[in-house]
Parts: C-alpha cells; sequence; structure tokens
C-alpha cells in the first residue's frame, strides 16, 4: 500500500505538471464554460414556462443551434481526450526511457505501478470534471438566478461521476495500448484510432444499416457498441428528468411537458449504460494486468 | 568472507521459444563477495539477472537471494537486493535528488531518513552539488554513479550490477569501479555483469565464466589462471641480466621443476609449488645476475580467450 500511494503521489504531480494537461485543462475549462455559458444566454429562456422544474439543470443541457453547441457533446468529445492523453504513454515512456527496470526492482508489486498510475489519472480527471461542473454552476446562478434544488445538485454529483467513469475507460483503453505497444507513437495512434472509429464511424454504420433494414432498433443497438452513445444516453437520463432517452431535446421541450422522474427511477434508467462502461473499463484494465504482470522486463 | 551462501541458482533454465538463453546453470556466491560474471554478448549474462530478481520467470530450475525463491517471493528479494540495469534510466525532469526521493519512497523509507541519506549518498558518490540538477542534463557516467546511489539507498544485501562500466570514460569506470569496492567493503554482496575484463579483474575475488547458458569455469582469477593457462602449476618469471644455458640445465634439475622456457633474458619457470628459493640458489651458484624475480600473474583476457577457443573446439 505504501509503495502503491508513492507511485500515486509521484503520478500525480506528474500529470499536474505537465505541459499537455494544463492545455488540455485549459481548452476543456475555457471552451466548456465559454460554450455552456454562452448557449445558455441565448437558448435557456425558449420552452420555459411556469411549471418548468429543473431549471438550474437546462444550464447543462441547453443546445445552440446544432447539437453539437452543447455541454454533453462537449464533453463526450473532449474527455475521451483527456482520458488517452493521461494514458497513453503510462508504460511504455517508463519502459523506453529505462525507469521500468529500476521501478520494478524496488520493493512493490509489478500491479503497483499499473494501479499507481491509473489512480493517478481517474484523480486529474475527478479534479478536472468537478472544477468544470463547479464554474458552470457558479457562473450560471449568478447568470440565471435560479439557485439548484437539492435533487438537482445530486443528479450534479451523478453526472460527474458518471463523467469520471467515462474518462476511466478512456484512460484504461490508453493505458492498455501502452502497455501492448513499446512504441510510444503507436499506442497513441491506436488509442485515437479507437476514438475516431467510435466517434465517427460507428454512428456512420449504424445509421446506414438502420437506412437498410429500415429497423431502428437494430441502428440503436448497433451504436450501443460505442461508450460515447453510452456515455451520452446515461447523462441524459440523469441532467434531464423529463426526458431520459431522448437525444435530441429542445424539440420537445416547445410542447406540454411531461412530469420529471424522480432521481432513482432516471438512475434504473442509466443504470446498464453506466455498468457498461464500468464493465469496459475493467476489461481494458484487466487485459493490462495480464500482459504486465508476466512480462520480462529488460532494459532496452 | 563467510561461507553463507547468498545467491544460488539450481538448474536453472530460461528459454525463448527454441532458443536456450541460460541452460542449467548451477552458481553459488559466497557472502560478502564480488562476483564477476562474465561471457560474451547474449551468454545469458541478463538473463540471470533477470531471473535473481523476479523479472523474468524461469523456464525450470531455481533461483534464490538470501533464501528467498526469486519467482515466489520478489517482493522479499528486492527489500534485500538493488539492481542497476545496464541502460539506467532516470525521470529526466526531475532533479538528481528527486529521483533518489521517489526510491526511498518506494523502499518506505520516512522522510527525514531519506532525506538524511540521500545527501549522504550523493556525497559519496560525488554529486552533492549536482542535487538539486535535472537529471536530464547528466553525462552518462553521472547517471551512473546515480545510479549506484539509487542502488544503496535501500541498504541493500546484495546488489547486482548490469555492465556496470559499459560506455563511460576512463575516469567515470574509476569511479564506478572505486564505488563499487566501497560498497564491498560495507559487507554487501556485489554481482556484477561485464566483458571488459581488466575492470573486472581489479575488483572482483570471484569470477565465473558463461558461454551459451553454460557456467564454464568459476573461481578466483588466480585459480583459474593457473588451471587453465598453467595447467595446475605455478608459474615463476626470472629476468636475469645474462641468462646462460648452464642456468637454464641447473634450473631444469631443481626438484618440482616441471619445464624451463626461454624468452629473450626472461626464463618462465614451471614448476609444482613456489621453488622461488631454490631458483635464486641455482642463479646464485652460476654467478648470474637476477633482475628480478616474481610469480606469473594471470591476465583475466587470457584465461578468458584460453576457455572459449577451448569452447570452440
Amino acid at each position: 500500500m505504501k509503495g502503491l500511494m508513492a507511485v500515486f503521489r509521484k503520478e500525480l504531480a506528474d500529470n499536474l505538471n505537465s505541459m499537455r494537461f494544463i492545455i488540455l485543462s485549459l481548452i476543456v475549462l475555457g471552451g466548456g464554460v465559454l460554450l455552456t455559458i454562452f448557449v445558455a444566454a441565448q437558448n435557456i429562456r425558449a420552452g420555459v414556462t411556469e411549471t418548468t422544474q429543473y431549471i438550474f439543470l437546462r444550464l447543462f443541457t441547453v443546445m445552440g443551434d446544432s447539437q453539437f453547441l452543447s455541454f454533453p457533446f462537449f464533453m463526450s468529445f473532449f474527455i475521451p481526450i483527456l482520458g488517452i492523453l493521461l494514458g497513453f504513454d503510462a508504460i511504455n515512456s517508463e519502459r523506453t526511457s529505462g525507469n521500468l527496470s529500476r521501478l520494478s526492482s524496488q520493493p512493490i508489486y509489478r500491479d503497483t505501478v499499473i494501479n499507481g498510475k491509473f489512480l493517478a489519472g481517474l484523480v486529474s480527471i475527478a479534479i478536472l470534471v468537478t472544477g468544470l461542473v463547479g464554474l458552470i454552476s457558479g457562473i450560471g446562478l449568478r447568470m440565471i438566478g435560479v439557485p439548484p434544488g437539492a435533487e438537482e445538485i445530486l443528479r450534479l454529483f451523478t453526472f460527474i461521476f458518471v463523467t469520471i467513469v467515462y474518462g476511466a475507460f478512456w484512460l484504461a483503453l490508453a493505458i492498455l495500448f501502452s502497455v501492448l505497444s513499446n512504441r510510444v507513437a503507436t499506442s497513441a495512434l491506436a488509442s485515437f484510432g479507437v476514438w475516431l472509429f467510435v466517434f465517427i464511424l460507428i454512428p456512420l454504420i449504424a445509421s446506414i444499416v438502420g437506412t437498410a433494414t429500415g429497423n431502428d432498433q437494430i441502428s440503436s443497438n448497433i451504436s450501443l457498441i460505442s461508450p460515447i452513445a453510452l456515455y451520452g444516453q446515461s447523462i441524459q437520463a440523469i441532467l434531464i428528468p423529463s426526458h431520459p432517452v431522448m437525444f435530441v431535446v429542445s424539440l420537445y421541450y416547445t410542447g406540454l411537458e411531461p412530469n420529471p422522474l424522480p432521481l432513482n427511477q432516471s438512475l434504473l434508467i442509466a443504470w446498464p449504460q453506466i455498468i457498461t462502461l464500468i464493465a469496459l473499463t475493467a476489461l481494458c484494465f484487466a487485459g493490462s494486468y495480464i500482459k504486465f504482470m508476466r512480462e520480462e522486463i529488460r532494459a532496452t | 568472507m563467510s561461507d553463507k551462501v547468498i545467491i544460488e541458482t539450481r538448474d536453472l533454465v530460461k528459454n525463448y521459444g527454441k532458443f536456450v538463453a541460460v541452460d542449467k546453470l548451477n552458481l553459488s556466491v559466497r557472502e560478502g563477495e564480488v562476483f564477476g560474471f562474465l561471457g560474451p554478448n547474449g551468454a545469458g549474462k541478463t538473463t540471470t539477472l533477470l531471473m535473481l530478481l523476479g523479472l523474468t520467470e524461469p523456464t525450470s530450475g531455481s533461483a534464490t537471494v538470501c533464501g528467498y525463491d526469486s519467482t515466489k517471493e520478489p517482493v522479499k528479494v528486492k527489500q534485500l537486493a538493488g539492481y542497476l540495469p545496464e541502460k539506467v534510466g532516470f525521470y529526466n525532469d526531475m532533479t538528481a535528488a528527486e529521483n533518489l526521493d521517489y526510491t526511498a519512497a518506494l523502499n518506505d523509507l520516512t522522510r527525514q531518513v531519506a532525506s538524511k541519506k540521500i545527501k549522504e549518498l550523493l556525497d559519496l558518490v560525488g554529486l552533492s552539488d549536482k542535487a538539486d540538477t535535472k537529471v536530464g542534463t547528466f553525462s552518462h557516467g553521472m547517471k551512473q554513479r546515480l545510479g549506484i546511489a539509487d542502488v544503496m539507498i535501500k541498504d541493500p544485501k546484495v546488489a547486482f550490477f548490469d555492465e556496470p562500466t559499459a560506455g563511460i570514460d576512463p575516469e567515470g569506470i574509476e569511479q564506478v569501479l572505486a564505488l563499487i569496492k566501497k560498497m564491498a567493503g560495507r559487507k554487501v554482496t556485489v554481482m556484477l555483469s561485464s566483458h571488459q575484463l581488466h575492470h573486472v579483474q581489479k575488483i572482483c575475488t570471484q569470477v565465473g565464466i558463461l558461454a551459451n547458458g553454460h557456467l564454464v569455469a568459476q573461481g578466483s582469477v588466480d585459480e583459474l589462471g593457473r588451471e587453465k593457462i598453467a595447467g595446475g602449476k605455478v608459474r615463476i618469471q626470472v629476468q636475469l641480466a645474462e641468462p646462460s644455458k648452464k642456468l637454464v640445465k641447473l634450473i631444469e634439475q631443481v626438484k618440482g621443476v616441471t619445464g624451463v622456457e626461454r624468452q629473450g633474458d626472461l626464463l618462465l619457470i614451471s614448476c609444482e609449488k613456489d621453488l622461488r628459493r631454490q631458483i635464486a640458489r641455482a642463479a646464485s651458484d652460476c654467478d648470474s645476475l637476477i633482475v628480478q624475480m616474481k610469480i606469473e600473474e594471470f591476465g583475466l583476457d587470457e584465461i578468458y580467450m584460453k576457455y572459449f577457443r577451448e569452447q570452440q573446439k
């Protein structure tokens, strides 16, 4: 355990001091806050009636002119980049720099290295996500003047948790590639390749199959392979109490609003997606474990 | 030096696919020894070291360090043993002291103990003025010395060095060898692999020669030399002012002398034991002036080459 704390502390300090994390944080924090506040300022009034509940949560879910201009989309786009940047060179850079043999000749179990790095990445993601949600909440509160209710705060915490899980998946995937490939460039390319694949190709394939067969069910099943869809659906359920499974929400806000679900019902809807995300993360993590634990560590 | 065996391998085998890297290696190193592990590239030296540290699994056989099995209890072994890999790497954007501090933390040292030790060790390896310099600016020799400090921070009982003198300048080599000698003085059992024989000869009390995964010889440099080059005999070198045939004949008649060879003003005398006194007497009987006389010391180079020529036959 002591060894784990030592690795964790060092890796966390490394992450928070690294140029790429600082730059990406600035982009995510600046971009996220600007985009969300700007879009909210323009659109949050549309469709709000006297009976509208959970106005504060709408801060995070209103959309601009296209569905790309929304906080959920922004997160589903940038969190993978964050996870990949924190993990793609976790093990192989240690190996090529000659640190791995020195590190693994210290009295620690080998998995301590992976665990410590994964934990440090996870905490870095958590810091950034919590900071971002906090910033938007603060500025948003000043702007709209409607304080969040207790359930809204709970929902926001759930959202932060799911986002961290989503980041953890990409982090674990990137670490897996860093164990599998000895070259940093290869593991970076592979990680971003997967990211591009799920971001562009899976929705494309899903829609093509959907059109060809005329069956929407198949198309939505295919898109569920993608962790991005899993994340998207679960945060829709959590952040929009009244529209648990709808992707394009703003259209429905014009008419009558259905009654919002209580938090536990929303969670029930999001639960399969969240569990799948956690399982995918565990799968990647287990893969890195199996490869790394029995490997020969030779100075290269 | 005690008789306690610290490092031991029993029928240690490591295969990479069909290639046999280490083949039934039986090795034992006693406490306090500086053991030089010699052999050409690819002989299996590094692989053996990795198996001793539990960094790779043997195909069969066992390796023990201080009584702990390296495969089953690697963490116990690594508590007692330090390892300096061939191409040691440090975190380039951290300072020398920070790098050592991380190793100290991984070894569970408290902060006070660690900072005191780091200071002491940086002093020992001559890097105290570079404590707060980033390692990225260090030369290879400096990194190697920092590596020795890194090994010593855990107060090891055993230290493994893989090619500690490869690729550093002569002055750096001297410093590294002196440091390893100092470690041995602190009762640390040292095992180092190398193919730079004259470096090994300077500091090792025991050497083992490895070829194709087999240990072909083990012993002190003197023992090996006597056995291999002189055929188990003592060789005495005598330099004379004017060697004469009469003297050669006289020496040949000395009891115990098995052969005399003449090279200019040098006589190489093989004998069963140290017969310098008798030879001196013979020379004075002949009225020859002895310039110098000594028991021949064997160069590890010669011994090594001799073993390999035999292997090839």
